[in-house]
């Protein structure tokens, strides 16, 4: 299992959870962050006062999938969040040791 | 606005009761009584400036700081307000609004200290000849424009100040500074007084009895504000409730000193939709303040509401347009500070430019207090945190000088009246372009002067008392759970 952790732009949100539901994922999870990477932040002007921004919003997507699945996920979630500007995010693939269904007591792919 | 002396109607049999009291009143013929539509207009206009500050001022400011101090602004003006309200019935109407005896031109006395000898039945003077108004009327509009003035000053050190030492300096600045200033600028005889007088000189047929009623007319003309007295005209306000606050404002902000991180942190507004609501807010409510204020519903009314609308939105995009071509963008924020700049502006001239020449007002207003409240603060280093002397000081003082040029009868304007030229009727007075520019400047410098100075005085006492400013601690952690235990939003 693998969990697969997205930083994208907020507008592509439901292109790209649509296409992970396409493939047959079963769930996601979705946090509204803030950060910068290259895009870096921009400027914003209140009368004269103007302030450096840093911190853009962002959304991040968490999905865990069976092995086998990872790259089509990968593949469908790099191809609809892109829009080729700057600032299109990142996705990081991390290991996952267990998982459990609260409900049922199933375990790992089982669970997915 | 300028407003004359109330009397009572001496109705001596009340005691009957009120339907016997309306009976008997016909048969006294005692004077004019209230017009039932004006009265309808004037507790209507009345409620309107109370919406501008409740919750159109708390809303405009209080979206403009951090979320932390959020509920310390909509605070701040409710509890203003409130406390306002009393003083005024005790003792701030008799200040402003009565005799002064031998301070006349200064401040009104004590005569009416808790709105003793006002009835149901009393009435005052407007405008025109014949025509009065219900005094309780009248107390409550002009509540609502003591409530407001100081309610504005808090623009100009919102996020850091303590509110028992605002609570205080409020109670002390009304006191010896906005009721006083209330009294100079429009406490007069009223226009039948001025009338009767006039009158009487015309009826004299003696050169003693002349010379005796002459003296009367002139004791009746001079009894009234010092600022009246100079000719300054301010239809709504300008000088009494902007630039008063405005100054009070910055020298608040420089007596205080700036907030903690000032040019250092992040101090971006938190609503700009809580902003825009409550700036829609005071548009709406300011036609209670400028049309109400010719106290009676009548073309000059109209002509007040049209300028309220036109020179605001010529200002909303002149700030706008100014700010699109020197920061490249367009700003909603800019936008409704140039509304409220032009509402600004357009309030001592209200009834006596043209909508034409509210216009040109509102356009210049617009550009000159974007220009001084991007370049000309930031060059100076205060910190005014809502542009409080900004827009309302610069604003007033260019509405008040605009009023002098604008009021010109070939501009557009009404021009001037006379009450005693013809007893009984309001008819047009020379006007001299610089005579009234001149006599706008007067009252500009004087009102910067009183209430600079004196602002200055009560900040100082009140910070010995109690102490200005919370700890740095208090102000960083924000003055919403330090100072009231509570949070505006809890999500």
């Amino acid at each position: 299992m693998k969990l697969i952790s997205a930083i994208i732009k907020p507008f592509k949100l439901e292109e790209v959870r649509t296409a992970l539901t396409d493939l047959g994922l079963q769930g996601m999870t979705v946090t509204e962050v803030k950060g910068y990477g290259r895009q870096k932040g921009h400027t914003e002007i209140y009368r004269g006062a103007e302030y450096a921004v840093s911190f853009l919003p962002k959304i991040k997507i968490e999905v865990v999938v069976a092995d086998g699945e990872v790259d089509k996920a990968v593949e469908a979630i790099s191809s609809t969040a892109k829009t080729g500007q700057i600032g299109d995010g990142k996705i990081f693939i991390i290991p996952v040791e267990h998982s459990v269904r609260i409900r049922t007591g199933e375990t790992d792919d089982d669970a997915l | 606005m300028m407003f004359g002396r109330f009397t009572r109607l001496g109705v001596s049999g009340l005691a009957g009761g009120l339907a016997l009291a309306t009976l008997a009143l016909p048969a006294l013929a005692a004077g004019p009584v209230p017009n039932k539509g004006d009265t309808a207009f004037m507790m209507i206009a009345t409620v309107l400036v109370l919406l501008m500050t409740i919750p159109g001022l708390a809303l405009f400011y209080g979206g403009l700081v951090r979320s932390k101090n959020m509920l310390s602004v909509l605070m701040q003006v409710f509890a203003i307000t409130s406390m306002v309200c009393i003083v005024w019935v005790v003792y701030g109407y008799s200040m402003a609004f009565t005799g002064g005896g031998s301070l006349n031109q200064w401040v009104g006395g004590l005569d009416k200290l808790f709105l003793r000898g006002v009835t149901a039945e009393s009435t005052g003077a407007t405008f025109s000849n014949g025509v009065v108004m219900y005094e309780y009327v009248f107390i409550c509009f002009q509540m609502t424009f003591a409530c407001i003035t100081p309610a504005l000053i808090v623009g100009a050190f919102a996020e850091r100040i303590r509110f028992g030492a605002l609570m205080l300096f409020v109670l002390l600045w009304v006191t010896f500074i906005y009721f006083p200033m209330a009294h100079m600028v429009w406490y007069w005889a009223g226009p039948d007084a001025v009338g009767d007088a006039a009158k009487k000189v015309l009826a004299a047929t003696t050169p003693e009895a002349k010379a005796a009623a002459e003296a009367a007319l002139a004791a009746v003309q001079s009894d009234a504000g010092m600022l009246y007295q100079w000719g300054a005209l301010d239809f709504a306000g300008g000088t009494v409730v902007h630039i008063n606050a405005g100054i009070a404002g910055l020298v608040g902000a420089l007596i205080i000193g700036p907030r903690v991180g000032f040019r250092r942190e992040q101090m971006a507004p938190h609503s700009m939709t809580l902003t825009m609501v409550g700036a829609a807010l005071l548009w709406v409510g300011w036609f209670g303040f400028n049309a109400g204020s010719n106290l009676e519903a009548n073309g000059t009314t109209a002509l007040a509401m049209i300028n309220t609308f036109v020179a605001t939105a010529a200002a909303a995009l002149a700030w706008m347009l100014a700010e699109w071509m020197e920061k490249g963008k367009p700003s909603l924020l800019g936008l409704v500070s140039g509304a409220v700049a032009g509402l600004v502006a357009v309030t001592p001239a209200a009834g006596f430019a043209g909508p034409m020449g509210s216009i040109v007002l509102g356009l210049v207003a617009g550009v000159i207090c974007f220009l001084f409240c991007t370049g000309i603060k930031n060059a100076a280093g205060y910190d005014d945190s809502l542009d409080v002397f900004g827009v309302h000081c610069i604003g007033g003082i260019v509405g008040a000088i605009g009023t002098g040029i604008l009021v010109a009868p070939y501009l557009g304007g009404t021009g001037l009246v006379d009450y005693a030229a013809k007893p009984g009727e309001a008819v047009a007075a020379a006007y001299v372009m610089s005579t009234q520019v001149t006599a706008q400047a007067k009252a500009v410098i004087f009102t910067l002067a009183l209430s600079g100075i004196g602002s200055a005085i009560l900040f100082k006492i009140v910070d010995l008392i109690v102490g200005l400013r919370p700890t740095e601690q208090q102000e960083r952690e924000g003055l919403d759970i330090t100072t009231h235990g509570e949070r505006a939003y809890n999500s």
